[in-house]
């Protein structure tokens, strides 16, 4: 069975990449492929990862409270490029009441500060498109 | 062991004051804004009306980043993690009301620092205040920002120019004015050990002053501006022996690696802030045990001014009733527990003189790397500072995975279903909007030609070498905005783009 392989990116201008690159570390431990994108990525040039990468999930952290912005957009374009079937989950700070509509999008989990790690790894190797 | 000599000697390891507090307590400096500049100027004028006589202004992160309202990057984020300020206009209404030449405020804005700080000048300059007897502090610490907070623009030589210049500026028209806060505290929030949080920042502090001093300043007409700020982090006596190391460092730095023969040029003065990062989600009330130790810290350590967190800081910028209890937890600390009537109460003790010596010890270390790598500059772009804070950072974390490390309420006594979460603060979009429309207006009311000219100024001062702030000024006079003034300087320097490493 081939590895699944995640992209893990920081959206919007917030630089806070402590989260982002301690779950990209333990995502690669547990034996997944992982690109990390960098910071102040646009959601076109998230997609675009996306589809160059052949990524099977897409982990956003989002901690500026741009989330409601940045989430719309990127589940359109990733509709319009048909990769409808790429698990979108987000990392960071999100208040309780956005979740609903993340969810109602397309988003397939939220992680909030405290989740341990092994909860992440489990919850994408649970819900990952399989791979042939 | 050296038995340690008092408080308000030579290396101050004990403390910069002979007093201790008693002569003068911490200052109680809560850091606040969100929104638009309208909404955090009543926040500012319900806070002096309170008897407080500082403020310290938190910007969102377009500003920080230096990118107006409606660059694409600015989407959603106006407003959000602090107040907007986009030019000069929306900094008059951010004080409005506020003589600015009575109280000190304190700004955290790096890489368009000169620009922000700029139009705090011109709007003490509009209210007649005297440049010479204006005081604050503006962080203006960029190395941090590509070790750590990431809010970096120009490539990290022109950003060193861009500091030394309000240096030189401030040194000549603005000298009560602190001109850059070495930051230690998102170093070690992204992750980095008490040990390398120290280390880090004051190497940065001396880089900062061999920068000045190869642009041609005296050590002693700007080093005593220089000031510093810390962490106040959860392992309690390390925490303490941290801030009596860095007295030490800085001192000895100082006199012995640059010459300084001032005394104000040897002690270093810091601000302290509670740590963000160990504040939970879950059970956040347990966040104001956490807080009250962490500020307790920085007392015994002697810090000079400090912030306290709220409790609701994991889940969302702080309501009003959170951060009130926040300055209650140093108030109970400054009038109710007796410690400020005792300088240093922990000097003398095997364990915590064992403590500092190790972190002094373990600071020259890393000082050694950090030189042989060219200094602190180089070893930024070498990525060395940054790979050690990520190591760090997973380490913690596995810690925690392992229950090694124990977090009350997350990996160790979590309650089912948890407790139900305070009510938080939710910052609609309302302010994005306005401070759009507010922008759109300017770029049509204001004369194009003087910001034109003005922003030729400030390319014209990067191409050359002289001094930015002039230009800066006048481009903040004729309006430009914090966007336009960043611009001007990228066309010139560039942009720095990190290697993205995991």
């Amino acid at each position: 069975m081939s590895k699944i392989r995640v992209v893990i990116a920081k959206p919007g201008l917030d630089g806070h990449d402590r989260g982002a690159k301690v779950i990209a570390r333990a995502l690669r431990d547990a034996g997944m492929e992982v690109i990390y994108t960098g910071l102040r990525q646009t959601p076109e040039q998230i997609v675009t990862a996306a589809l160059q990468e052949d990524a099977d999930v897409i982990g956003l952290s989002i901690l500026s409270g741009a989330h409601n912005h940045i989430v719309p957009r990127l589940m359109e374009l990733l509709r319009s490029k048909g990769l409808d079937d790429v698990m979108v989950v987000i990392g960071g700070i999100i208040p309780d009441v956005d979740i609903p509509r993340l969810k109602t999008l397309g988003v397939k989990g939220v992680f909030l500060p405290g989740t341990p790690m092994q909860d992440i790894i489990d919850f994408i190797r649970g819900n990952a498109r399989a791979r042939v | 062991m050296q038995p340690p000599v008092d408080p308000g000697l030579f290396p101050y390891t004990r403390g910069i004051h002979a007093s201790g507090y008693e002569g003068k307590l911490w200052t109680m400096r809560q850091f606040a804004g969100f929104g638009a500049p309208e909404q955090t100027n009543a926040r500012y004028k319900a806070l002096l009306a309170a008897g407080g006589t500082g403020l310290s202004v938190a910007f969102d992160l377009p500003t920080l980043m230096g990118r107006d309202p409606d660059h694409p990057l600015s989407l959603g984020e106006v407003g959000k993690c602090g107040v907007n300020v986009t030019s000069l206009a929306d900094m008059e209404t951010l004080f409005d009301g506020i003589r600015v030449g009575e109280i000190t405020t304190s700004m955290t804005i790096n890489s368009p620092a000169a620009m922000i700080f700029a139009m705090y000048l011109v709007v003490g300059e509009k209210q007649g205040a005297d440049w010479h007897r204006l005081s604050g502090t503006i962080q203006n610490d960029i190395l941090k920002e590509f070790i750590a907070q990431k809010e970096y623009i120009f490539p990290p030589r022109p950003s060193m120019k861009l500091v030394t210049d309000v240096f030189a500026f401030c040194a000549e028209h603005v000298p009560k004015w602190n001109t850059i806060s070495v930051s230690g505290y998102h170093i070690r929030e992204a992750g980095a050990t008490a040990l390398q949080e120290l280390a880090f920042t004051l190497r940065d502090g001396i880089e900062y002053v061999q920068y000045g001093v190869d642009a041609g300043l005296r050590v002693d007409d700007f080093a005593p501006r220089i000031s510093f700020f810390f962490n106040a982090h959860s392992d309690f006596f390390e925490e303490i022996a941290k801030y009596r190391a860095a007295r030490a460092l800085w001192a000895y730095a100082m006199r012995d690696r640059f010459g300084a023969r001032d005394e104000r040029s040897w002690k270093l003065r810091c601000h302290a802030q509670t740590a963000g990062v160990s504040l939970t989600a879950q059970q956040p009330y347990n966040n104001v045990v956490r807080t009250a130790l962490q500020a307790l810290s920085a007392v015994l350590g002697g810090t000079n001014s400090l912030h306290t967190n709220s409790l609701d800081e994991a889940l969302a910028l702080p309501t009003e009733e959170a951060a009130t209890l926040a300055l209650r937890t140093q108030q109970i600390i400054a009038y109710e527990s007796g410690v400020p009537d005792v300088v240093d109460p922990f000097g003398g003790s095997y364990y915590l003189e064992e403590l500092t010596n190790t972190l002094v010890d373990g600071s020259h270390r890393y000082f050694d790397q950090i030189d042989k790598l060219g200094g602190m500059v180089a070893a930024i772009e070498a990525g060395f500072p940054q790979r050690e804070i990520a190591e760090s950072a997973y380490k913690f974390q596995q810690a925690v995975e392992r229950r090694e490390r124990v977090i009350v309420g997350v990996n160790d006594r979590a309650s089912e279903g948890g407790e139900p979460p305070p009510s938080i603060l939710y910052i609609d979009e309302s302010a994005g909007e306005r401070q759009l429309q507010k922008l759109d207006h300017l770029r049509r009311t204001r004369n194009v030609s003087s910001v034109e000219r003005a922003l030729d100024g400030i390319r014209e001062a990067a191409h050359s070498g002289r001094n930015t702030m002039p230009p800066i000024l006048d481009a903040v006079r004729a309006y430009a905005t914090v966007g336009e003034m960043c611009d001007a300087l990228r066309q010139v320097w560039g942009e720095y783009e990190e290697a993205a490493v995991i």
